[in-house]
């Protein structure tokens, strides 16, 4: 491999429409018939829908397959989607929380060769080079963002810094020291970082950052514009999901004006999320994938409650896989706070445990300098009320601990007076996320 | 009973065999030092030690001790044997008080590191398709990345759950089955805790091997983590300077370590003379690596205590086994596997021009995990009269403490003349895991 | 004119609060009233005494940290409303107390951020400010 080819494959890369198509086939065929042979769920689900896995004609016979959805994935919990015996499974990833069953992922090492190698691409494509040294920002352990840029990045012969999450003072003493040029994180936490630069005197201008790869919660183009300037980085939306693959499902070029999806590796499409009907491009749904060459944990048809459409049209950068549009929302109510996923409905199923709470509580979201916040209100009965402020601390941190050990992130519990949360006639408004207003 | 190998020619070589292989292996290691880093460069030249005639292990003895100082002078890639570009990963020490020690590895160097502790997995009985819960830290900590890579190798399923959350912890040591878990002895009681409290019968898991490290423990602790988790607990040792977890670890028979000594050269000295002791005998542990090549480290002082043990192993093996390590010859404390020194305390605390010189860093355990604090003589500087401001300077010192340090360390204000004035060094710790009183 | 509070850092510890009282009655200095906040490790005593100046001088050389803070004494008559009318002229002018207690029966203690200006309100609704 020389150092200054332009792409990492340009064969796949710049492949035109119907050799992707024509791969696309054959590999999809592969795809159903493995998860047919392999899993009882699918067998079951491909069988009552009438998908004979040997008669996939064309890439249109994708539309006849059911969707797989997140509960899909909690109902055959933990291993049972799982289309190789564990013998050959290397890897686990899952979900957050405790609550409900979390998801869980499993991948071969092929599949950790394909992970690393899509989003190898990705980043190699943009201009990342061996002699890069990349700091991944993004959390180590179940979540798959760590991961899979360390991988990738160990793939392209860059130097990593795996150095996780948080302590932000010693993020950039190490992008000062060690000269990171890329990193990887969330966008909030970028913008978390400039500001606690600029009061701790580092200047981005004298750092050697070029490139953010930055994902795991969709973003404005003002916060990019925001990123940029503040920290003098292409900043780059990097898209992916557990469900799928991890980061390195799509990711923009330099041209900013889209993500390109490793098409050679999944099918997307967008659907109307009430009617299931699949929609043309450019038209706004939600998005839908297919693995195409996953073994241990394929999936047909996911349902990602990604809001997106996509964009089919030449791309000055060379590349010609199809593009999404950044992600613009989601069609459930799930939650993002830095990067980590939620549902109300977890932390409702936790306040319903704790004796002695009222039934009125309110999730407020916002977003204090950059980085997203999270409390929890509820309000003081006479049950909890005694006369001593320790008790009520004690008692709001042990809420606070159950939060943690269900959910996994932190969630302040704010004690209020009784008669404090709206009541409502019809659906109560459980959540009051303040971003939107901003 | 019948012992499989996972490398019989290595384990079970005769010393003989074992000296030429070392032998080879620490000339082409002195080689590799001489012409790529200059400061070995320097010390190899002025004691004289030709390393292209480097012909009997007597030479080594000429060769002055690398020592963690060394590592942070040439902080932060000085120690590097490669060029930035054959590097793919840095791990480091906690901290951004003074320099921390920062070490390297290129693509081999990480192959070789995940064989070596597949061995050693594989020698406590885990096989490919056993799921192994890794609840080690991830990020530049070596602990996390170090033992996941191993459990990869191994062809076992890891489960890189990380730290924290054991509530969690304990749900997926149900759901998923591991048949091994990884992670510090003192969380493991912590687990056992937990799990007791949860109403979980250890008994009625899959789980029959604990690897556990990164902090000093007894026989002791290991029956009680047996008897309460119900499977067998074994030593794992190692450093990030000399490689990461997995330098040395036990066997089925858990009577010492054995050192991987086909990569691994170790020495026990006495740490006052910096002479070698008689075989047997206690003193530090210094090691030399020989098939590194990210970046060696010559006589590297562990300033762990311990003795080594070449008799032939029960199991048939023959590398040496150090006994569990019994202390440090510094002052370093182990906190949660932690490594902390009391002067990363104690720079931050001489920057709060309000601290008065009187503070007192107090370690112990709560509930079988370690904690630290702070005690700080509240003088007339720091005390105002609202109770807020007390709390917020509280907070304050813990969280630079916490950006300096990476752990988290409760601050406590007392009284003044509550901590003991002493006559000469003042003593600035007080570890009541040892038995002392404040 | 606000009038002198001696503020005592105190630990969580058996017999503290009674050394304080032990030192103020052997310099034979009166008690007037007293507030503690609630402890948890460590507390705050809040105290106004017949000579500040002395009594912090003393409970210094016994080795205690303290702290004097000017804060309003207003008085008060034993009878129902006495509270409620030092309530309202500060709420109707947005001033939010930080703490407030009784000393000696009839005098209310409290803190504010900007002393003089509820010191003047307080005194226009007729309130009784002692010093």
């Amino acid at each position: 491999m020389t150092a200054n080819k332009k792409f990492w494959d340009e064969n796949i890369s710049t492949a035109s429409k119907d050799k992707i198509k024509e791969i696309q086939l054959e590999r999809l065929r592969k795809t159903v018939k493995h998860c047919y042979k392999n899993n009882n769920f699918y067998k079951k689900r491909l069988g009552d829908a009438g998908v004979n896995p040997d008669k996939i004609n064309s890439l249109e016979d994708l539309k006849k397959i059911p969707f797989t959805t997140k509960d899909d994935l909690r109902d055959n919990y933990p291993f049972g989607l799982f289309c190789t015996p564990l013998s050959e499974v290397v890897r686990v990833h899952a979900s957050s929380g405790t609550t409900g069953n979390p998801t869980v992922v499993g991948y071969t090492k092929n599949d950790l060769d394909m992970w690393a190698e899509n989003l190898a691409r990705i980043m190699y494509d943009v201009g990342v080079r061996k002699d890069d040294i990349v700091q991944v920002s993004h959390g180590f352990g179940l979540f798959t963002g760590g991961f899979g840029f360390l991988s990738a990045a160990e793939k392209i012969g860059c130097m990593v810094i795996p150095i996780s999450g948080g302590v932000t003072e010693r993020q950039l003493k190490v992008m000062k020291d060690y000269k990171s040029t890329v990193i990887a994180c969330t966008p909030s936490y970028c913008l978390y970082m400039a500001e606690v630069a600029e009061n701790t005197g580092v200047k981005f201008e004298d750092l050697n950052l070029k490139f953010g790869f930055l994902g795991g919660e969709p973003w404005t183009d003002s916060m990019k514009d925001e990123i940029e300037k503040r920290l003098k980085i292409k900043a780059l939306n990097s898209y992916g999901l557990s469900e799928v693959l991890g980061p390195g499902v799509s990711c923009e070029c330099l041209e900013q004006n889209g993500l390109h999806i490793n098409e050679d590796h999944f099918i997307a499409e967008i659907i109307d999320p009430d009617t299931g009907k699949t929609l043309d491009i450019g038209e706004k749904g939600e998005l839908v994938f297919t693995s195409l060459t996953k073994e241990a944990f394929p999936v047909l048809r996911y349902r990602t409650k990604d809001i997106s459409y996509l964009i089919d049209e030449p791309c000055a950068c060379g590349k010609t896989f199809i593009k999404m549009a950044k992600p613009m929302g989601r069609s459930d109510d799930m939650l993002i706070i830095r990067g980590v996923n939620l549902f109300p409905s977890q932390i409702e199923e936790v306040l319903l445990k704790i004796k002695d709470l009222e039934p009125h509580y309110l999730i407020v979201v916002d977003r204090v300098n950059y980085m997203d916040t999270i409390e929890v209100w509820v309000e003081v009965s006479e049950k909890i009320f005694h006369e001593k402020i320790m008790d009520l601390e004690f008692f709001e941190k042990s809420i606070e601990e159950k939060l943690y050990s269900s959910i996994g992130i932190r969630i302040k519990v704010k004690l209020k007076e009784p008669k404090t949360i709206e009541r409502s006639e019809g659906k109560a408004k459980r959540v009051w996320d303040k971003r939107k207003e901003k | 009973m019948d012992l499989e190998f996972w490398d019989s020619n290595i384990e079970l070589i005769n010393r003989e065999k074992l000296d030429l292989l070392q032998l080879d292996r620490l000339k082409k290691t002195l080689i590799n030092v001489y012409e790529n880093v200059p400061f070995y460069k320097k010390r190899l030249d002025e004691c004289g030690v030709n390393p292209y005639k480097f012909s009997n292990f007597d030479e080594l003895e000429k060769i002055p001790f690398t020592t963690k100082e060394d590592l942070r002078i040439n902080y932060p890639f000085n120690m590097f044997a490669r060029p930035l570009n054959q590097i793919v990963r840095i791990h480091s020490s906690s901290g951004t008080t003074g320099n921390p020690t920062v070490v390297a590895y290129t693509k081999s160097d990480i192959d070789v590191w995940g064989d070596i502790i597949a061995r050693q997995l594989f020698s406590l009985g885990l096989r490919s398709g056993d799921a192994v819960q890794n609840s080690y830290g991830y990020g530049l900590f070596t602990g996390g990345l170090g033992l996941h890579y191993g459990i990869e190798a191994l062809g076992a399923i890891a489960i890189p759950v990380s730290g924290g959350n054991t509530e969690r912890q304990i749900k997926i040591m149900q759901d998923f089955k591991p048949a091994a878990i990884c992670c510090t002895p003192s969380y493991a009681l912590y687990i056992a805790e937990v799990g007791k409290e949860m109403g979980i019968d250890f008994n009625n898991l899959q789980l029959k091997v604990g690897v556990f490290g990164a902090e000093p423990w007894t026989d002791q602790i290991r029956m009680e983590i047996e008897q309460r988790l119900n499977i067998d607990a074994y030593d794992i040792y190692g450093l990030s300077e000399v490689m990461g977890p997995g330098v040395a670890c036990e066997c089925t028979f858990k009577n010492g370590l054995h050192i991987a000594e086909d990569h691994f050269i170790p020495e026990i000295i006495d740490p006052s003379t910096l002479k070698r002791v008689e075989r047997g005998k206690i003193g530090e542990l210094v090691f030399t690596t020989i098939t590194k090549e990210g970046m060696p480290v010559i006589r590297y002082r562990t300033k762990d205590l311990t003795n080594l043990n070449y008799d032939t192993c029960q199991c048939g093996r023959t590398h040496a086994r150090m006994a569990k390590t019994i202390g440090r010859s510094d002052d370093m404390l182990i906190i949660r596997g932690v490594n902390v020194f009391p002067s990363q305390i104690e720079e931050v605390l001489m920057k709060v021009k309000e601290i008065e010189p009187h503070y007192l860093i107090v370690v112990d355990k709560r509930n079988y995990l370690d904690y630290i604090e702070v005690w700080i003589e509240v003088s007339e500087d720091i005390f105002s009269e609202k109770m807020n401001a007390l709390e917020a300077f509280e907070s304050s010192i813990e969280h630079k403490l916490y950006s300096a340090i990476g752990i988290n360390i409760g601050v406590k204000l007392k009284e003044p003349k509550t901590i003991k004035r002493s006559e000469g060094k003042a003593k600035r710790v007080v570890d009541m895991r040892k038995g002392e009183k404040p | 004119m606000p009038i002198k509070q001696l503020t005592v850092f105190l630990e969580n510890k058996l017999g503290r609060l009674a050394e304080v009282a032990r030192i103020l009655k052997n310099e034979n200095i009166n008690l007037q009233g007293f507030s503690t906040t609630e402890a948890r490790d460590y507390g705050i005593l809040r105290i106004v005494v017949s000579d500040p100046d002395k009594a912090r001088e003393a409970l210094k050389k016994a080795g205690f940290t303290t702290h004097i803070a000017d804060v309003i004494c207003v008085g008060v008559e034993d009878k129902p409303g006495e509270l409620l009318q030092i309530l309202d002229t500060l709420t109707e002018k947005k001033i939010n107390i930080d703490y407030i207690y009784v000393i000696a029966g009839t005098r209310v203690v409290l803190s504010v951020p900007d002393i003089e200006e509820a010191e003047k309100i307080l005194g226009e609704k007729g309130l009784r400010i002692c010093f």
